[in-house]
């Protein structure tokens, strides 16, 4: 019973799942509709919350709210041996003391299937995997590759409504990938099952998928056909993400024209004059030129040859651009630039202003992970003074208890230095992805206090380094609430 | 050429430290001496004695009952005592593990002791319902099956439950289809392990046993102490039958654990 409304085989109706025993929130507000038979990738890097999410459809883990459909019906705490869903695991989970043949008839044994209709389907499914006669074979006799074969074979045969596949191709080598891919494709073009597949490889995600969902520290950044995610990407994280590019900040200069990357370009995106904007240029869409006739000159500062095209690295002032050419170039000379309108992908800039809350503490001084902040209550709430008894008034002469005020304080991400040296700033942390911009490192430094700070900086730091956060005085601003 | 000597020196006198004693014992065995000492010709009445003494008989029967039975409980015990700390939470599995260490490394006279007053004093059960012996010796063994599975348990695949799970096998038959069966040859050993614990042991059992039962052990003890020769010299048959078959048994696994080998190497060539 089809009805055009219950197109949707599953459903994730605003998943969230932290986990009990350390509070971590691996997936949060998780929203998406699959449509019988498409073949979904979730896309994105290790802790990204995408496996989490599969293991949620699976039944592995149950989400701390929110509510997955299944052909309409929830099924959200059901168990995973009630769901019509099978999964291939990262490293293929075969039972080592079953041949080949026991371990495919598993699934169709717990359903009591008369043994003959057991034996036809586990010939069909090896026959469907290009294993036929392997029925009496041990497992640990079997390459990686014939064991991956197995392992869909052995979801396959259960004839589910979806088959999740959690980075099935990961332990492959990269010829016996590129092939699988190609199979699994075929295969899900002629069984019409769906297919939700798990993946941190792009490339594999662009071949395979009819819909990819990116995904980054457990939030959905976009979700959209390969050709929409590759050209018009979100934001800056699906763009660095989603094969080579070029980032720049900038700012909207006119109608169609935007300036930025130490340039100014035509472009088709129709954003309000004075916006400031996020430009994504693919290396593909830059051309080199002589001097005289580029949008922008710079210096070479490397090629490096990739067999079909050189990439090459110009350095334009401050900033630095990724460019593929079939043209060779010299390593020091001075090239021009050439952007097509069409090659500039523009995005409305995030506003990565950072934001977070303070206290007062006893002695009336702020206090952020138990430092202080070196400002005085009447800087924060303005026209406040104190009274000979020692209590506070606002503007209005009000009595004011500092005990009962939360204080935002903001700060841009140029405004924040970083440091190796632990007690140098207000809160220390761990680098938790970093992307360059052009003319600048963009970071977000994932704080002991689990808050996500946005810090810009134009030196490198690496994944993961530790940093203390400095925060000058004079650049936070302060507004002030009462509890 | 000379350290060559010396370690060849020194490996013959471990050597002989280690078998002479069993093999003077088996060569006495078999003649007809009352003492070590004097030798007077070939006889097999030790071992005529050993096998018809109706003592002697019941004595080996109840010890390989007594070692089997506890074995098995101790083996059920210790491996469903390892899957469920495996799979519960990291503190918790952490502290089972350690309290399975402790009696582990604890003296057997402790274990004995502590057990008979708990259960004979304290609770008031009779020897004699053979209670207070069993309890002894699963509790002197199941720490050392638990110990024998748990490699086996983080050897395991930990998607191989999900994946029963997953083609729709209740918890139950994940477990005894899929987790137990790959768990066997830790099960095996700590059986083995547990089976030879029992036979050995011999503080527990004097604490805890009836006084009408003798394990091995404690009959042994309790013969060389008297003054019946017939019985003393078979005991000699016993303990070389023993070795043999100890003896048997390591061999048998050599050789089983070799064919393993060659076996996984041959099913790679394919």
């Amino acid at each position: 019973m089809k009805t055009m409304e219950n197109e949707n085989i599953i459903e994730l109706k605003h998943v969230t799942k932290v986990f009990a025993d350390d509070g971590y929130k691996a997936v949060s507000d998780f929203n998406l509709e699959v449509k019988r038979g498409e073949f979904v990738t979730f896309l994105g890097p290790s802790g990204c919350g995408k496996t989490t999410t599969l293991r949620m459809i699976a039944g592995f883990d149950i989400p701390s709210s929110g509510e997955i459909l299944l052909n309409g019906s929830p099924i959200t705490d059901l168990p995973p041996y009630k769901r019509p869903i099978n999964t291939v695991f990262q490293r293929y989970a075969l039972f080592p003391h079953m041949n080949i043949h026991d371990n495919i008839a598993y699934g169709l044994r717990q359903k009591k299937t008369p043994k003959d209709v057991i034996d036809r389907k586990v010939r069909h499914v090896l026959d469907l995997v290009d294993l036929a006669g392997f029925e009496n074979r041990r497992v640990s006799t079997l390459s990686g590759g014939q064991q991956q074969r197995i392992a869909i074979a052995r979801a396959l045969v259960n004839e589910p409504e979806i088959l999740l596949l959690d980075e099935p191709l990961g332990a492959l080598d990269l010829k016996m990938r590129q092939e699988m891919q190609i199979e699994l494709k075929d295969m899900h073009d002629k069984l019409g099952i769906t297919f939700i597949y798990v993946t941190h490889d792009q490339e594999e995600a662009l071949t395979m998928s009819d819909k990819i969902v990116v995904m980054s520290e457990g939030k959905v950044q976009q979700i959209g056909t390969p050709e929409d995610i590759y050209n018009e990407p979100k934001n800056a994280f699906v763009a660095d993400f989603i094969g080579e590019s070029n980032i720049f900040n900038g700012i909207m200069t006119g109608k169609m024209k935007a300036r930025f990357g130490g340039g100014e370009f035509t472009c088709v995106d129709d954003v309000a004059e004075g916006t400031h904007i996020t430009a994504v240029v693919r290396p593909e869409d830059i051309t080199l030129t002589d001097p005289e006739h580029g949008m922008v000159r710079g210096e070479v500062t490397s090629v490096i040859f990739k067999g079909i095209h050189y990439e090459i690295t110009v350095q334009s002032g401050k900033n630095e651009y990724v460019v593929q050419s079939i043209k060779n170039a010299k390593v020091g000379s001075t090239v021009g630039m050439v952007i097509e309108p069409d090659g500039i992908h523009i995005m409305l800039a995030e506003d990565h202003t950072n934001i977070f809350f303070a206290d007062f503490n006893e002695k009336f001084r702020l206090a952020y992970n138990g430092k202080e902040i070196p400002t005085s209550v009447t800087r924060i709430i303005p026209g406040s003074r104190r009274l000979e008894d020692g209590t506070l008034v606002d503007a209005a002469g009000e009595t004011v208890n500092p005990e009962r005020i939360r204080v935002k304080i903001a700060i841009r991400p140029e405004d924040i230095e970083m440091s190796d040296d632990a007690d140098a700033g207000l809160v220390e942390g761990n680098i938790a992805n970093l992307i360059y911009t052009g003319d600048h490192y963009s970071y977000v430094i994932h704080t002991d206090l689990e808050q996500d700070f946005v810090v810009n900086d134009e030196y490198l730091w690496n994944m993961g380094d530790r940093v203390s956060l400095i925060m000058p005085v004079d650049k936070m601003t302060f507004t002030y609430s009462r509890k | 050429m000379k350290n060559e000597i010396l370690k060849r020196v020194f490996l013959a006198l471990m050597l002989i430290l280690l078998y002479l004693p069993i093999l003077i014992l088996a060569v006495y065995s078999f003649t007809d001496a009352t003492n070590i000492g004097a030798i007077r010709g070939f006889s097999l009445h030790n071992y005529v004695t050993l096998f018809t003494t109706p003592e002697l008989t019941g004595m080996i029967a109840g010890t390989l009952a007594l070692a089997f039975g506890s074995a098995a409980i101790a083996t059920f015990l210790g491996t469903i005592g390892a899957i469920g700390s495996f799979y519960s939470k990291k503190r918790v599995s952490g502290a089972i593990g350690l309290l399975n260490q402790v009696p582990v490394v604890n003296a057997d006279v402790v274990t004995g002791f502590s057990i008979c007053i708990l259960l004979v004093v304290v609770l008031g059960v009779s020897k004699d319902t053979f209670i207070p012996l069993v309890v002894g010796h699963v509790t002197l063994c199941a720490p050392f099956v638990y110990l024998s599975v748990m490699p086996k348990l983080r050897q395991l695949d930990p998607s191989s439950y999900e994946a029963a799970l997953d083609l729709g096998a209740t918890p139950f038959r994940a477990l005894t289809q899929v987790v137990i069966p790959q768990l066997v040859p830790g099960i095996i050993s700590g059986a083995a392990l547990a089976v030879t614990l029992s036979l050995d042991d011999y503080f527990i059992a004097t604490y805890t046993k009836p006084a009408t039962f003798d394990t091995i052990s404690t009959y042994v003890v309790n013969a060389t102490k008297g003054s019946q020769t017939t019985i003393k010299t078979a005991l000699w048959a016993l303990s070389t039958v023993i070795f043999a078959i100890v003896v048997l048994i390591v061999v048998l696994m050599n050789v089983r654990s070799a064919r393993a080998e060659k076996g996984v190497i041959h099913g790679e060539d394919k």
